[in-house]
């Protein structure tokens, strides 16, 4: 009547490449998509590096005689786009060679932008304006987390702002000269550079706000005066 | 990757083996499931006691004992012990008046605890079958018979019954319901490797020799029901499973009474594991050491570290929006209009799939134990309420009960020590 259980190894064996089988192809899975996620950036980011490229020879080729071709052609809408897909990355598919090597990229990229933006609207007068933007990843910054909130809050409501923002701990010689030329020290970040002024520690929305303003109406007379220079 | 998503790893790992090893049982035993829709004939029907223990069951135990009464079974060969257990509602008014009837006779006891009176019972059967019911559940007319064709085999010690919910009036008995249905698959499982760990209060006949053997019900921290099981399946006595004998029980109808009922079960689980942690991993005790147990052991863990990680993630996220609130003001922290949809931003980590892979194969089980009772798969929001419900409150219980379980080792013992003291 009694009887002892005769313990079947095989079926807990089965049982665990079957699970191991389940978890792998799950790996490969996640594995697949976030190749695919890099490789889009990868797309991405050659494509606006074609369109800064292209950018530049037009205004190159047809100088300041033909402003309202040029202007339209201003980038920084999906170079943030491409921010926020790189910021994702970084912390979900973790900071990996590749991902790094993107960022790089994406930070030469954004000064391409940058300067050719800027060119186009002193000479063209558009109405813009610029806000560099210099955090830290390398340790923790809670300043820089609030201050990258307000920028992104600034960039919804003024669609003529540009916000470039740069990692402090960027391997990129054009970066590291952005850092020397606006002399930003790591002990004071987060740091914005707004009309050629260096603020560090943390902008609340208003302090910005009023220099965005202001920066619209430095551009107002050169406007008028171009305005004029046509007639 | 971190300690964290390292241990993660291991709990998903070991939850989705445990759901893997049920599904591949499934598969291969399949063909042995029993379930009969038409009613049957027995050979010969032997004497069967049925002891319901009841404590202020007044609402329930007139429904309880018609059922009993409705078994299709012989009257001279089923014998029913009614035991007041000291109530102090009206039920023993009510029992009275089944009086009458041949086969009941019923009992008035001073308040010990279920397991008092289902001892009382068990002192006076004189039937070589004894059977117990709890009160707030009613038998399927055909339950008795059908459990005791299992008996055929000489070497089955007690036959446990498929529970299902009764009547769900509301979203929480729905999610039970779900669970219960889940249930009768998983005990299937069980019960063809043998590892069957609880025979339950609502229907779970014996032969009297399990009683004369290994000694009457223990208090076993109010969960005698796993106690008598684990103390079988320490001896080698076979316990069977038959899904198709139906007892319909009521189920906690607040969030308050569900939680009372589950501290007492996980707390009774997890207690009784430590008093027969001798049978775990021992060969001899087979999937009971090596699948029941432990499996048992890893969802309490698993559950506590869950919830641990959903809290952390909750306080994060809470966190960041007073951040972004105190960054860029209330109302542009919540009018984000730049929202669009973008496959890109999809969480796509590894975590994601197996949690994929996890809920499915608990889908699968749901519509195994569904085919398993009602002849047909059938998907239902039951099976959503249970997981949302579970998810959010069952970590609570779990926490609970292993905390008590902890610290009553200490108290238990303090007590037990005053107690020869006192002597």
């Amino acid at each position: 009547m009694q009887q002892q259980p005769q313990l079947d190894w095989k079926r807990y064996l089965i049982v665990f490449f079957i699970t191991l089988g389940l978890f792998l192809t799950a790996v490969y899975v996640s594995n697949y998509f976030s190749d695919k996620k890099l490789s889009q950036l990868k797309n991405i980011q050659d494509t606006i590096s074609i369109d800064v490229l292209s950018s530049e020879t037009q205004y190159a080729l047809l100088s300041e005689l033909s402003c309202k071709n040029v202007s339209d052609s201003v980038l920084s809408s999906e170079l943030n786009d491409l921010g926020n897909k790189l910021e994702w990355s970084l912390q979900n598919l973790g900071a990996t060679d590749e991902v790094n090597y993107l960022k790089k990229y994406y930070s030469l990229l954004e000064i391409k932008d940058y300067l050719l933006a800027k060119k186009i609207s002193s000479t063209c007068g558009v109405k813009s304006a610029f806000i560099l933007y210099f955090y830290t990843t390398a340790q923790n910054c809670s300043e820089c987390e609030k201050q990258g909130l307000v920028l992104s809050s600034l960039r919804e409501k003024y669609p003529e702002l540009k916000v470039y923002s740069f990692d402090f701990s960027t391997d990129l010689s054009a970066v590291k000269a952005m850092l020397d030329i606006y002399k930003i020290q790591d002990t004071k970040l987060p740091a914005v550079v707004i009309n050629d002024e260096l603020l560090t520690s943390f902008q609340s929305v208003d302090a910005l706000e009023l220099r965005i303003k202001d920066s619209f109406k430095l551009q107002e007379p050169k406007t008028i005066k171009n305005t004029k220079a046509s007639k | 990757m971190s300690i964290f998503s390292g241990i993660i790893y291991i709990f998903t790992f070991l939850s989705l083996y445990v759901q893997v090893f049920f599904l591949v049982t499934f598969l291969e035993k399949r063909k042995n499931i029993l379930v009969r829709t038409d009613p049957i004939e027995l050979d010969e029907y032997p004497g069967v006691t049925i002891i319901v223990p009841c404590y202020n069951e007044s609402k329930t135990i007139t429904a309880t004992i018609d059922s009993l009464l409705n078994l299709d079974y012989p009257k001279d060969k089923l014998q029913l012990f009614i035991i007041d257990d000291g109530s102090k509602d009206n039920t023993w008014q009510l029992i009275q008046e089944f009086t009458n009837y041949e086969n009941i006779k019923v009992f008035h006891k001073e308040n010990g605890g279920k397991y008092t009176a289902l001892n009382f019972g068990l002192t006076k059967v004189e039937t070589p079958f004894i059977g117990c019911l709890d009160a707030d559940s009613f038998v399927d007319s055909e339950a008795l018979k059908r459990i005791m064709t299992y008996f055929g085999d000489k070497n089955t010690m007690a036959v446990a019954p498929s529970i299902i919910v009764d009547n769900p009036k509301n979203i929480l008995q729905g999610a039970q319901k779900a669970e219960y249905d889940m249930g009768v698959y998983n005990k299937k499982m069980l019960a063809f490797l043998g590892g069957i760990h609880v025979t339950p209060g609502p229907f779970s006949i014996f032969r009297k020799k399990v009683f004369d053997d290994l000694g009457p019900y223990r208090h076993a921290h109010n969960t005698e029901d796993q106690e008598i099981a684990l103390r079988m399946q320490e001896h080698h006595y076979k316990i069977e499973h038959c899904p198709d004998a139906y007892v319909y029980t009521v189920a906690p109808n607040t969030v308050k009474k569900l939680y009372r009922q589950r501290l007492r079960w996980i707390y009774g689980f997890i207690r009784n594991a430590i008093d027969y942690r001798r049978l775990i991993f021992k060969k001899e005790f087979g999937t009971l050491a090596f699948f029941t147990l432990p499996s048992g052991l890893i969802s309490v863990f698993s559950a506590v570290f869950l919830f641990m990680m959903i809290s952390y993630n909750l306080i994060n996220f809470i966190l960041h929006k007073i951040i972004q609130i105190s960054a860029v003001g209330f109302s542009n922290t919540f009018s984000s209009s730049g929202f669009s949809f973008d496959f890109f931003f999809f969480d796509t980590k590894t975590i994601v799939f197996i949690s994929i892979i996890l809920y499915t194969s608990i889908i699968i089980s749901l519509l195994i134990g569904r085919t398993m009772l009602e002849g047909k798969p059938r998907i239902s929001f039951d099976l959503f309420y249970f997981i949302i419900i579970y998810s959010v409150i069952a970590p609570f219980w779990i926490i609970k009960a292993l905390i008590n379980a902890i610290r009553s080792k200490e108290t238990s013992w303090t007590l037990e020590r005053e107690a020869k003291v006192a002597k």
